[in-house]
């Protein structure tokens, strides 16, 4: 089987969740091995999903824990 | 010899974790309702990621994060533990925002729930790119790349925002992101995928290697001068 570009683009997704068989996964890697266009955008969809998970990009307001205990406390004692 | 191999503990953290959820649930059922905060003290971010991925700013996630967390309180009794706790909270968080949407009549009907899901590629096609280096995670020290994240994800339509945030930020499974989102599995992964896309889509070519951007500036400099 030889992947072209599309069929890889396709399998980025479950290739990042390691949701793929053995076969498709090796196809992918042999294509990517010589693919410069897919290997750029495989490693650029990891990058911001790296950027995207580190909870310095998605922070809680500060002050979220003590105002949502307090709105409990209120709810408690009505 | 080593024999820390049969020294496995009788339970997981994992089954210690629920062990503990469900003795605080039965005391909180049983009258101790001021402990129902050390029960949602450890999903305080999940709820609050989730309420943001249906109304995408900081204010008004705050605010659905606390309205639901007060009607799970009361919704407390009817929880049978089918799913595990997270789970149903953020599905209360989730249902919640819906319902606020329809309410303000913000919601704009997505012609996706409608239309079959295939993961054909469609028109997802990625950003194309002939070089990437890889954009340090100091970089997140920068407000300025924050903001291009956060604008980037809350430009994705909804279902797609809500399956990306649940499962790429929060770290849920594609399991306990189909149960929270009353989805199936097979959905769940077509919509992270066409997430995933748009955002490298969005983002690759925004986050592209500084030098890149630096020598476009370089060819211009160059061009005033001969």
């Amino acid at each position: 089987m030889v992947l072209d570009c599309q069929h890889v683009w396709r399998e980025i997704s479950a290739y990042i969740d390691n949701d793929l068989d053995e076969a498709l996964r090796a196809e992918i890697e042999k294509h990517l091995a010589h693919c410069r266009h897919c290997a750029a955008i495989m490693d650029s969809t990891h990058n911001v999903l790296v950027l995207i998970a580190d909870e310095r990009t998605f922070s809680l307001p500060a002050g979220f824990g003590e105002r949502l205990q307090a709105r409990l406390q209120k709810e408690i004692e009505r | 010899m080593d024999t820390t191999a049969n020294q496995a503990a009788p339970f997981s953290s994992g089954d210690e974790k629920q062990l503990r959820e469900a003795a605080l649930i039965r005391r909180v059922n049983e009258g101790e309702r001021e402990l129902f905060y050390e029960l949602v003290r450890p999903y305080e971010r999940n709820i609050y990621l989730a309420a943001f991925s249906v109304v995408k700013n900081e204010a008004d996630a705050e605010d659905l994060a606390q309205e639901a967390v007060l009607k799970a309180l009361r919704a407390l009794p009817g929880f049978r533990g089918e799913a595990k706790f997270s789970t149903w909270i953020i599905s209360i968080v989730l249902n919640e925002g819906r319902m606020r949407l329809r309410r303000d009549r913000l919601a704009s009907f997505q012609s996706i729930d409608e239309k079959p899901e295939t993961n054909d590629g469609g028109d997802y096609t990625p950003a194309f790119l002939t070089d990437w280096r890889e954009i340090p995670s100091e970089a997140l020290e920068r407000n300025e790349v924050r903001q291009i994240l956060h604008e980037a994800i809350a430009s994705l339509p909804e279902a797609y925002r809500q399956v990306l945030i649940m499962r790429d930020i929060e770290e849920m499974s594609i399991q306990e992101t189909a149960q929270a989102l009353g989805l199936t599995e097979g959905t769940v992964k077509i919509r992270l995928f066409r997430a995933r896309m748009m955002l490298q889509k969005a983002l690759a070519p925004r986050l592209q290697s500084p030098s890149v951007g630096l020598y476009e500036r370089m060819r211009e400099f160059t061009k005033k001068w001969f």
